[in-house]
């Protein structure tokens, strides 16, 4: 029988049923209903699965569950608020910065860590921070423009 | 008018609206249907492969209707529910399902406007229509709108292509960026992709697959695994090993530790062989083109020129591995697949499951991008034979690994040009060879199919025609004296299929980076030398239009400077298949000539593909075409040896990074007058080639074989003579 685990996602305490080695990844889409983080490699080279622990973009497909202890985990449902996208999910459609969209997640979630932690980038640190999330369509140039975007939206008083 | 409930009760799966389908594709209600609260439903059999094109053709339907863009719902690739469009492929979306929807959408609206004369009690003439309201235009008082008229109703009418379609002066909606529908749910998380799909009862597999295509099943453990929790059960039918599981990470865990033992052959010529194993095979020859005399031509020549390119096996590489679901339930068959042939796809299923194909219903749901065949029609096929086998519905979703190594890859090609300048510089002979093996080999038939080819041990059919190295073999200089000739050869020893336009890619390389050699033995400059030799005004304007943007100064390359560092540029141009987009392609880049390491600051591209239906959607594909294709022309190559494919991960096939990526630019003709072609395709042939003549004009060494790696640029400027 699968051990008892309590993770902490998107603000809510979730008791969940799982071998303790199982990857976070599997736990968010199969148990608790995400389908934000994707498979991608399983390998951590992708960035598709990502998540924020805390403040910080981090892949969820190797990541033990039972590692992750009392973390606060958000997933990119997560970073919706009263029902009101984030500024940086709103910067990607505006933007149209996406093709296929099955990257889109590990962008919005890096980016959204990148400019919690410096919220004026330079160009090269936003292409430094986004080197670990791959895109096989070619969309980098308009996540960069969201990028970009989402730094204008976030610097903006709120209403 | 006839109810349409009929159809609607059958929707979906209806066996019979299906067999109806074949005969029938010329019935309206087959293409749109005017739903009672005032949504328009239309039926595309081609699907989204993360284009866009959902997008673009809700704006064709959308446009003719004189509806609100939101209003139009689109339903693509269901073999229950949509016609067949065949593959979704060649950047075809648009002028065919495009053009189909646009007569359909111009039908309906044509027979309600003639509804509502009878309604309104007014003249043809008298009639508009606003955003779904047909008004009496003196009368604004008297109107009525198409759910009115048409609600839960069917046309039972044909689409005869002769309604009166707008002309594109009045569009409002064609022509717009109007924005993906698909974004904001993809950007809050929902559900989008087959991966996401989830049906109740469902249980997990993984695959257990030979080490290399040839290798064979020598003793296979069951008892290995019997320990791991939630295990339903281990599938073997020949050399075709499935672990199916309660919970995913449990048929992960399966997967890894089924003890199973294989024997290896070699299959493969070594690397350094593959060009010469390529080209020493009996070859299928078509001349594409003949004109005039190439003896003569070569005789009159006072400067022979020869060249020889390569391009290896790439990989589509989609970012997310493939999945499928298939459900059975007696007889009958539900798979949920992100292939891009719904209706061939089915009728390979309905062939690996003996049933009758009207037992099938394919339901087409998004995948990650591919560009081409993956491993998408192959999971669908594993997900029917472990469902049938566990009788429970089934989520196969294949590793990085099976997806690298199983994917069908793109030929390995070469291309040997040789041609001749007169004393003016002019070509005067043009004698171009490409050897390839066919480039398409989708699955119509089971046999096709990998899981087909391990459970029965043959191998794959070999194709029964080839097609596809032909593509942008011919250029669209006027040369008066050339030959185009295409050596089909039978063994592609990978197993490869489409790939984003074919031999387009490479024979664009080839064809684009010979006309430079030629242009730097002449001392012209690489523009004004294809100028010369092209006779089309848009051809033109086209490459006129990138070289402006680009701040192009006339001079011969190369342009070889003294520094670590050299900077140069590099033009391309093609016709795509030679009468579709129109695009010219320039490159400025630096070259560390101690390193190798080779930097694309900027790429430019002017592109014409006749009238823009979503001016952002084309520039997205032209985006991706730029970055896909240069990380093709500097990264990429399959590694494999005489057993096994190695490139097995992101470390062993690494794409281009946010590092990596250029400044992109650029310029959109639109030309309204003329009929709208595919964008998907057309700016990713030409980069390659405007890379490699960029390298030349910094160092003045040549690049004919892909990938530029900074190994591969290094040995040339060290070999130098």
């Amino acid at each position: 029988m699968p051990d008892k685990i309590i993770i902490i996602v998107n603000g809510k305490s979730h008791t969940v049923q799982a071998a303790p080695d199982t990857p976070l990844l599997y736990v968010l889409r199969n148990e608790l209903g995400c389908s934000g983080p994707h498979f991608g490699c399983g390998d951590e080279t992708c960035g598709a699965c990502m998540v924020l622990i805390g403040n910080q973009a981090k892949p969820s497909c190797k990541l033990q569950v039972a590692e992750v202890g009392r973390a606060r985990i958000t997933t990119l449902e997560g970073l919706i608020e009263d029902g009101e996208l984030h500024p940086v999910q709103r910067a990607f459609i505006e933007a149209q910065a996406t093709q296929c969209g099955y990257c889109l997640n590990g962008m919005i979630i890096t980016t959204a860590a990148l400019l919690w932690k410096t919220p004026h980038p330079s160009e090269i640190q936003i292409r430094g921070a986004l080197d670990g999330n791959l895109c096989r369509c070619g969309s980098q140039a308009r996540v960069l423009r969201a990028v970009r975007r989402a730094e204008m939206l976030l610097s903006q008083p709120e209403d | 008018m006839a109810s349409r409930d009929s159809n609607q009760k059958d929707r979906p799966g209806s066996g019979q609206r299906e067999a109806a389908r074949g005969e029938a594709t010329n019935l309206l209600d087959d293409w749109i249907a005017i739903e009672p609260d005032g949504t328009i439903t239309a039926f595309s059999g081609k699907v989204e492969l993360g284009t866009g094109v959902r997008t673009a053709l809700a704006q064709i339907v959308a446009e003719e209707l004189d509806v609100p863009v939101e209003r139009v719902h689109m339903v693509m690739g269901d073999t229950a529910r949509t016609p067949d469009e065949g593959y979704t492929a060649g950047s075809m979306t648009i002028s065919s399902s495009g053009t189909a929807l646009r007569q359909a959408a111009a039908e309906a609206r044509r027979a309600m406007l003639e509804m509502a004369t009878e309604r309104l009690d007014a003249n043809l003439d008298e009639l508009s229509v606003h955003d779904g309201v047909i008004i009496v235009a003196r009368h604004p008082d008297r109107s009525v709108t198409y759910a009115e008229l048409m609600g839960g109703m069917a046309f039972n009418l044909p689409v005869t292509d002769q309604a009166p379609l707008k002309s594109p002066e009045s569009y409002r909606i064609v022509g717009t960026s109007t924005p993906r529908e698909d974004l904001p749910r993809k950007a809050a998380g929902q559900p989008s992709f087959i991966h996401d799909v989830r049906i109740p009862g469902m249980v997990h597999a993984r695959l257990v697959r030979p080490p290399g295509p040839a290798a064979k099943l020598v003793a296979m453990d069951e008892s290995s695994v019997k320990d791991i929790p939630g295990l339903v059960k281990v599938v073997r039918r020949g050399d075709f090993i499935g672990v199916v599981a309660e919970r995913e990470e449990q048929a992960i865990q399966a997967a890894r530790q089924l003890k199973v033992e294989w024997q290896e052959t070699a299959i493969y010529p070594r690397r350094q062989d593959l060009f010469t194993a390529l080209r020493s095979q009996q070859s299928e020859d078509s001349v594409l083109v003949e004109q005039g005399d190439l003896e003569k031509g070569f005789a009159g020549a006072v400067q022979p020129v020869h060249a020889t390119y390569y391009q290896p096996y790439h990989a589509h590489a989609s970012i997310g591995p493939s999945c499928a679901v298939a459900e059975i339930k007696g007889d009958r068959v539900t798979v949920w697949a992100s292939t891009q042939g719904p209706y061939p796809l089915r009728g390979a299923l309905a062939q690996l499951l003996n049933l009758p194909v009207e037992n099938v219903h394919l339901i087409h749901v998004e995948g990650a991008g591919c560009y081409g065949q993956n491993g998408s029609d192959d999971a669908a096929a594993e997900a029917v034979i472990l469902a049938q086998a566990v009788g429970r519905p089934v989520r196969v979703q294949w590793t990085r690994k099976d997806e690298f190594v199983w994917e069908p890859k793109s030929p390995a090609m070469m291309v040997e040009v040789h041609a001749g300048l007169d004393r003016q510089g002019n070509v005067v002979a043009w004698d171009y060879h490409v050897w390839s093996p066919s480039h398409t080999r989708r699955p119509r038939f089971a046999s096709q199919l990998v899981t087909a080819q391990l459970i029965s041990g043959q191998p794959a059919p070999r194709t029964r025609f080839s097609f596809g190295a032909e593509r942008n073999a011919p250029t669209n200089y006027g040369f008066p004296v050339q030959r185009v000739t295409v050596h089909y050869v039978p063994n592609s020893f990978l197993r490869v299929s489409s790939f984003r336009s074919l031999g387009g890619s490479m024979n664009t390389f080839a064809n684009e980076s010979f006309i430079d050699e030629l242009a730097a033995a002449a001392g012209v400059d690489p523009v004004e030398f294809r100028l010369r030799h092209l006779a089309d005004p848009r051809e033109r304007a086209v490459l006129n239009a990138a070289a402006e943007k680009t701040g192009w100064e006339p001079r011969p390359s190369p342009f070889i400077q003294a520094t670590t560092v050299s900077s140069g540029r590099g033009v391309a141009f093609a016709r795509y298949e030679n009468d579709q987009g129109i695009v010219a392609c320039i490159a400025e880049v630096e070259v560390e000539k101690n390193t190798g390491v080779v930097r694309v600051n900027r790429i430019v591209v002017a592109h014409d593909c006749g009238l823009i239906i979503n001016p952002d959607g084309v520039k997205n594909q032209i985006e991706g075409n730029v970055i896909q294709s240069l990380s093709r022309a500097l990264k990429e190559e399959v590694q494999f040896d005489e057993t096994r494919i190695n490139s097995v991960d992101w470390q062993t096939y690494p794409i281009l990074t946010f590092s990596e990526v250029p400044a992109i630019e650029i310029v959109l003709i639109n030309r309204p007058d003329q009929p709208a072609v595919g964008a998907g395709e057309p700016s990713t042939v030409t980069t390659a080639a405007a890379v490699a003549n960029a390298i030349f004009d910094a160092t003045g060494q040549r690049l004919r074989q892909m990938p530029f790696t900074a190994e591969r640029v290094r040995k040339a400027l060290t070999d130098r003579g």
